[in-house]
């Protein structure tokens, strides 16, 4: 199996078992974080928008395997302030890295750049599109807590019609036989574009608008932040705001193995009281975004 | 309504291209996707007429004018129904199904404002995709669905 010099812009572009390799290079990086093995080659870190805790993730990644970074936090301080288009930016970047990691606002550019760009391309996030590494991270993350990726039951709450990481999350899991709890408002409800790899996977999904009757199923809890921005009427987002808030009262009928995920930042939806819970995951799962990050950057430079 | 009758409607041509059996609400898009709006070739259309296989279509008539296959099934997206009929000395000498592409390329626009191919110049690139009975086009960039009631053709 080669990632050498190929693109990882939507998850949807690795097979089941690249994931798996993926994740078995990191945990090598969990067990040895520090490690020689790129030599001072150097990865351009372009940041058309800021995005502090996943470019130092990045960042933590590259400098921890032997890299060099160059690049920019924010499309101010680029060219792109100038008219430069996104092609010209990626090209001439192109000709001062080996890899180039780019987190950009618009849906589909990270695809794009992968196809102009001589050089291969980490999608750190185009827009409300992908964020593969995310994704990544949470496999992992996944897969240590339940020891197995296979025959799980996993909740995602919340925003499910906007948030991308539920996306790409949904449609990875359905490579590994999930039974899908989907607890929503029904006005974010998880899109049918996404419920369709649930279908073609032949797999189970239901939907709830109540929180509390699967949390008794559940091997995982994926919770996402509902924004108030994302209602039409206002009214609507107080019906809802704290329906589906996790405290931890609610994880007594729990299963010993149930662990909660959050892609983080986090704001009111899991209570601060669950943060002691040895259920709480959220804070090692941004962790293991680093491994993760090693693990990819290392196969793509075709160093492991 | 006899064939006959059906042929006064609209007049036949001694050489070019019949387009039948499109949708009757979708002849004027037809005519825009093939750029029929600016040509010099005397055209002749008609639609709500009537038709055994669904109720109403529209037709169009072109004389002196072939297409590739390639430009003709553009339609397919709008009147995957449509028939193409070429005619030489008024003989049909090759008649055809319009069939949806795999792929459609720089034809159609994405419907998602903020993909790339509305804000840089890229050019439009999606896979043919059927959910439920209905044929969408999922951008090969954005990974976003445009159906049918959203496509806006170039």
């Amino acid at each position: 199996m080669s990632m050498k010099n190929r693109s990882l812009v939507s998850i949807n572009d690795y097979t089941r078992e690249e994931m798996i390799h993926i994740l078995d290079l990191a945990e090598g990086f969990e067990k040895e974080p520090h490690q020689n093995l790129l030599n001072g080659r150097v990865i351009a870190s372009l940041f058309f928008e800021p995005s502090t805790r996943t470019r130092l993730s990045f960042e933590s990644a590259i400098q921890k395997i032997g890299g060099n970074v160059v690049g920019f936090s924010s499309a101010a301080t680029s060219s792109v302030q100038k008219g430069e288009s996104l092609k010209d930016t990626i090209l001439t970047v192109s000709n001062y890295s080996d890899l180039i990691v780019m987190r950009h606002p618009v849906d589909g550019s990270a695809r794009y750049a992968s196809e102009v760009a001589p050089v291969p391309i980490i999608n750190a996030g185009d827009g409300a599109n992908q964020h593969p590494t995310q994704c990544l991270l949470d496999l992992y993350s996944i897969r240590k807590t339940q020891g197995t990726l296979d025959n799980l039951e996993v909740t995602f709450v919340g925003d499910l019609k906007y948030g991308r990481t539920v996306h790409s999350l949904v449609i990875a899991l359905c490579k590994f036989n999930t039974k899908f709890h989907l607890v929503s408002p029904i006005e974010l409800k998880l899109p049918s574009a996404v419920k369709r790899h649930i279908k073609e996977a032949n797999l189970q999904y239901e939907q709830y608008t109540d929180f509390m009757e699967v949390i008794p199923k559940s091997d995982i809890i994926y919770m996402t932040r509902i924004q108030k921005e994302r209602f039409p009427d206002p009214l609507d987002y107080e019906k809802v705001k704290n329906a589906y808030i996790l405290e931890n009262s609610m994880l007594a009928g729990a299963k010993d193995n149930c662990r909660i995920l959050h892609p983080l930042p986090r704001v009111n939806e899991i209570s601060t009281d669950v943060d002691t819970n040895s259920k709480a995951y959220y804070f090692q799962q941004a962790q293991n975004g680093v491994y993760v990050r090693q693990a990819l950057i290392a196969a793509i430079l075709g160093v492991k | 309504m006899t064939n006959k009758r059906k042929e006064l409607i609209v007049s036949a041509i001694s050489n070019g291209t019949v387009i039948d059996h499109i949708p009757a609400d979708k002849l004027f898009q037809v005519v825009k996707i093939l750029d029929l709006d600016k040509t010099e070739k005397p055209l002749y259309f008609g639609t709500n007429l009537e038709s055994k296989k669904y109720g109403r279509k529209g037709i169009i008539k072109i004389s002196d004018k072939y297409f590739e296959m390639e430009d003709i099934n553009k339609i397919a997206l709008v009147a995957p129904t449509a028939t193409l009929i070429e005619i030489k000395d008024y003989e049909v000498v090759r008649k055809d199904n319009v069939s949806i592409p795999e792929h459609v390329e720089k034809i159609v626009k994405c419907f998602n404002p903020n993909c790339v191919t509305n804000k840089e110049n890229v050019p439009t690139k999606f896979n043919v995709i059927h959910v439920d009975g209905e044929m969408k086009l999922a951008c090969h960039y954005c990974e976003k669905n445009t159906s049918q009631a959203n496509m806006v053709f170039f």
